[in-house]
């Protein structure tokens, strides 16, 4: 069932949301959470319907707000939706036009469910300070996403910058299962790792996240080599054995090669949104990894980027920015094989 | 609970962030769970940090081998739950899947079976990739349980798994075979040498209920077994154990505070553990015949609901602790004095079953006309401790019934007082706490309300959880979670050769009882049992609810 409401309040909103409810014969509500997603109006369908797919698991109240401050009188449009087939919770898509844009806080407010947690999306390009947003400051958890920026890095280094607990970015969530299954690699290939490497997409947010961590946990150098991707193409830990190996060439099957053993094949396709989404919302508390992560993410890697194909200048301003060494240009043949 | 096992808790101030975990760091019995881990290796994994709470459990490299691969349970069970696991990303690369069956098969013919039951069984979309990886481990082996060249071929078979796609010699083997094959293929496992890996690998084999009839078949079925295997590489499914409510029992006993304080016998009544189905015996005349409901269910199933309502609190989440209290409260169980006025067991009659016309037990195909097994059965336990002492706890299960449900219902006792007039509580019941394991998941609380009006009266109403609101989607099949902590080796959720003799040891005194006297009430398809029944409980002054 959807409702429209025309020039209306956050009450009539709560007003209407009781009584669809009622009429569908379930006055009380088993939402979990409220999700709030501050999106602009070309990308709240898409937000939408991966939120609605994510309260499969985590049955939610969804509260899409989309500002409009191009337009210039004062409204606030709503559309209620109750118990169709978006997904087993409601959803409530407010529009926000003329000043009102600048203070959706205000309309949320009143719409939040009673106790339970608050978790903010920004499925576009998103504030640097999540915690400062007007619609970031009541929520317990802070989701952005950093690839959908065309400075990626850009942005991490300004959410590191004003970091507050409960912040998480996407571009760390997509790489959940290239970091599952090279700790469970490492588990049954127990060494010494002297070395490593990754590749993956120019200017793909969550091969820098993954170098970061690895350099991190494992403290070795870490070489990272710029391709067309899809996304993450590969990762290689070095141990006196020779290397680990985990290759996805084509964004689904990948491959794990441990030294001594069998080639074995690994499906590893990247996620749709609303399986990040529903990641994400599986923990609500502070995600300290993620934290930690973010305070080494600028810290400059010693080994030149080597890029394969024509966009090494635009990698060498981004190298000089984060005082890195010159990338390297590489064939694009020799660093496939 | 593996993925929030208590290793995961973080010490200092994210603890106290996450204080439902336990705050005060890690005690002997956590240690000791990680210390096991890394058993003999000072090595510890850079990659994985106790903090870092999204890197899931994958199974090490390992296949699975089932017996009776053709069976309903495999193609609408283990296949799609493997495939499932598979999708989630928890299985190991280059897992193995063999299968062993009296067909004359070739792999592909195999893996075409396998690829109808995921595409028809499997809870999550089926994607190529997820496929592909699978696929490649799958091998056949045809062959009888008693021929040794069968076995030959599938060591062979298994041997060859490890060189190519790595599974470095961990296997677990499903006996999803009727149990009178058990000791056959157990034997023969142990004569090819499949039983034992050698060093630094292992073996683990995976049996079905029914673990026997009685007490002395149990134990002699778990003499074979353990002949062959060690206690702690056997591991038994019960299904209901694997399930998501199941676990949630102890999730809403022991993770809240307003349930427990009222959770003995100052406040609660009684107990009914309910298990209901609608459909007949169908095919399984065989089987069933001798069996019968108690053995089926009550033995197993509702004995394990109820040690679980029944237990004290785990001292940890660990296996251990848990087998402990669950084997306390089922050591305290007394069975009734008089088992004729607290037993009732019964057959259903032909009737209509939710609008369809259907046969009775006795004229089941397969069924002898004087056959006295029960299809029906409700008793009467009471558990000698002090919490639950006088707290009767009823079970019972059926076939035929109104319609398929299991529950755990806590009526509590009247209020002592009530400060209304009679005619104001006319309507007032029992409260009660319903716990639904199946179908529609979750939890009903029911108390008075005041009706509206002018004058003062108050009638029952509930308040409903509903776990499965949405989760049924998304949350995972039970024998996804067993067949993973199989080869996890993660033992909770399984009972043990202890539990399964105790449950005997309730049960054969009902059974010998029931064996020589009398036969069992009939009751009409569709109903919710027979009026027998309904008179046990109102010996008691209480009547069954009507789930």
């Amino acid at each position: 069932m959807i409702i429209d409401l025309t020039d209306t309040s956050a009450s009539k909103i709560g007003a209407t949301l009781v009584q669809a409810r009622r009429r569908a014969g379930s006055p009380t509500t088993g939402a979990v959470l409220t999700l709030i997603i501050s999106t602009e109006e070309r990308h709240h369908y898409d937000a939408m319907k991966a939120a609605s797919a994510a309260s499969r698991e985590h049955p939610a109240r969804i509260i899409v707000a989309v500002a409009r401050p191009e337009v210039a009188r004062t409204r606030l449009d709503a559309e209620v939706r109750v118990g169709d087939d978006t997904g087993p919770g409601e959803v409530i898509v407010l529009r926000l036009y003329g000043e009102l844009s600048a203070h959706a806080d205000a309309v949320v407010m009143p719409l939040l469910l009673p106790d339970v947690p608050v978790v903010t999306w920004w499925p576009d390009e998103g504030p640097d300070v999540p915690k400062n947003d007007p619609l970031g400051r009541f929520a317990q958890r802070r989701i952005t996403d950093a690839a959908e920026y065309h400075k990626p890095m850009a942005k991490l280094r300004a959410r590191a910058a004003g970091y507050a607990p409960g912040d998480t970015d996407l571009a760390w969530t997509r790489i959940t299962p290239w970091r599952s299954m090279l700790a469970a690699a490492l588990d049954q290939f127990p060494r010494k790792i002297t070395g490593a490497a990754v590749s993956g997409e120019e200017g793909n947010p969550s091969a820098r996240v993954l170098a970061v961590w690895l350099r991190q946990r494992l403290g070795v150098p870490v070489s990272r080599t710029a391709d067309e991707g899809p996304g993450i193409t590969g990762v290689e830990l070095m141990t006196p054995d020779g290397p680990i190996a985990l290759t996805r060439p084509d964004g689904e099957l990948a491959t794990l090669s441990v030294p001594g053993q069998p080639d074995r094949p690994v499906a590893l396709k990247r996620r749709e949104t609303a399986e990040l989404i529903a990641e994400e919302l599986r923990r609500l508390d502070p995600d300290d990894v993620y934290a930690k992560l973010l305070q080494d993410i600028d810290v400059p890697f010693t080994e030149p980027l080597k890029v394969a194909g024509p966009t090494v200048e635009k990698a060498a301003k981004e190298a000089a920015r984060l005082g890195e060494p010159k990338p390297v240009q590489v064939d694009a043949v020799e660093e496939s094989s | 609970m593996s993925t929030q096992s208590p290793s995961a808790a973080a010490p200092g101030a994210a603890a106290a962030a996450t204080s439902h975990k336990g705050g005060f760091g890690e005690s002997i019995a956590h240690r000791q769970m990680n210390a096991q881990e890394h058993a003999g290796t000072d090595w510890a994994n850079p990659l994985r940090d106790a903090q870092d709470r999204r890197l899931p459990r994958i199974a090490g490299p390992c296949g699975l081998v089932i017996f009776g691969v053709t069976g309903d349970l495999s193609r609408k069970k283990l296949m799609p739950a493997i495939y499932d696991l598979a999708n989630r990303g928890l299985l190991p690369p280059g897992f193995a899947l063999v299968g062993f069956a009296r067909r004359d098969w070739e792999n592909q013919d195999f893996a075409q079976v396998v690829y109808d039951a995921v595409k028809e069984h499997a809870r999550t979309p089926f994607r190529d990739e997820v496929w592909k990886q699978l696929a490649e481990g799958f091998r056949f082996v045809p062959g009888e349980f008693g021929d040794q060249a069968a076995f030959e071929k599938l060591k062979e078979t298994i041997e060859e798994l490890d060189r190519l796609r790595g599974t470095n010699g961990n296997h677990a083997f499903y006996l999803s075979v009727p149990p009178k094959f058990f000791p056959g293929v157990v034997r023969q496992l142990k004569e090819s040498g499949l039983a034992d890996g050698g060093e630094n690998t292992w073996r683990r084999v995976i049996i079905e209920k029914p673990f026997g009839h009685d007490l002395a078949s149990a134990k002699e079925l778990n003499k074979v077994v353990n002949d062959v295997f060690p206690p702690k590489s056997v591991f038994r499914i019960d299904h209901y154990l694997g399930k998501e409510t199941v676990q949630n029992i102890l999730a809403l006993r022991f993770a809240n505070e307003m349930f427990e304080p009222i959770w003995n016998r100052n406040y609660v009544d009684h107990v009914q553990i309910t298990m209901a189905e609608d459909i007949g015996i169908g095919g399984r005349a065989g089987y069933y015949d001798g069996i019968g409901a108690a053995r089926d269910v009550i033995q197993n199933h509702l004995l394990q609901l109820m040690a679980l309502t029944a237990m004290e609190e785990p001292t940890s989440f660990d296996a251990d602790a848990i087998f402990a209290e669950k084997v306390k409260v089922l050591s305290a169980v007394q069975l009734p004095e008089d088992l004729s006025l607290h037993t009732v067991r019964g057959q259903y009659s032909r009737g209509w079953q939710g609008g369809e016309k259907v046969i009775g037990f006795l004229d089941e195909d397969g069924i002898a006309k004087d056959s006295i097994t029960d299809t029906y059965a409700a008793i009467k336990l009471e558990i000698d401790t002090r919490r639950w002492a006088g707290v009767p706890f009823y079970l019972r299960t059926g076939k035929r019934l109104g319609r398929r449900v299991t529950e755990i219902a806590v009526v509590f006792q009247r209020a002592p007082h009530l400060p209304f007039t009679a005619t104001m509580t006319e309507e007032l019941g029992q409260n009660a706490l319903v716990i639904r394991v199946q179908p529609d998941e979750g939890v009903t609380v029911r108390f008075g309300s005041k009706v509206p009006g002018t004058s003062m009266e108050v009638r029952d109403v509930s308040m409903d959880f509903q776990y499965g609101e949405a989760f049924t989607e998304s949350s995972p099949e039970a024998y996804e979670r067993l067949i993973l902590d199989v080869l996890l080796g993660d033992p909770p959720l399984f009972p043990r050769l202890e539990e399964v003799e105790l449950g005997w040891e309730i049960l054969d005194p009902i059974e010998e009882f029931w064996a020589k006297n009398g036969k069992p009430a009939q009751y009409e398809a569709g109903t919710w049992g027979p009026a027998e029944a309904d008179e046990m409980l109102a010996r008691d002054g209480r009547s069954w609810r009507r789930p």
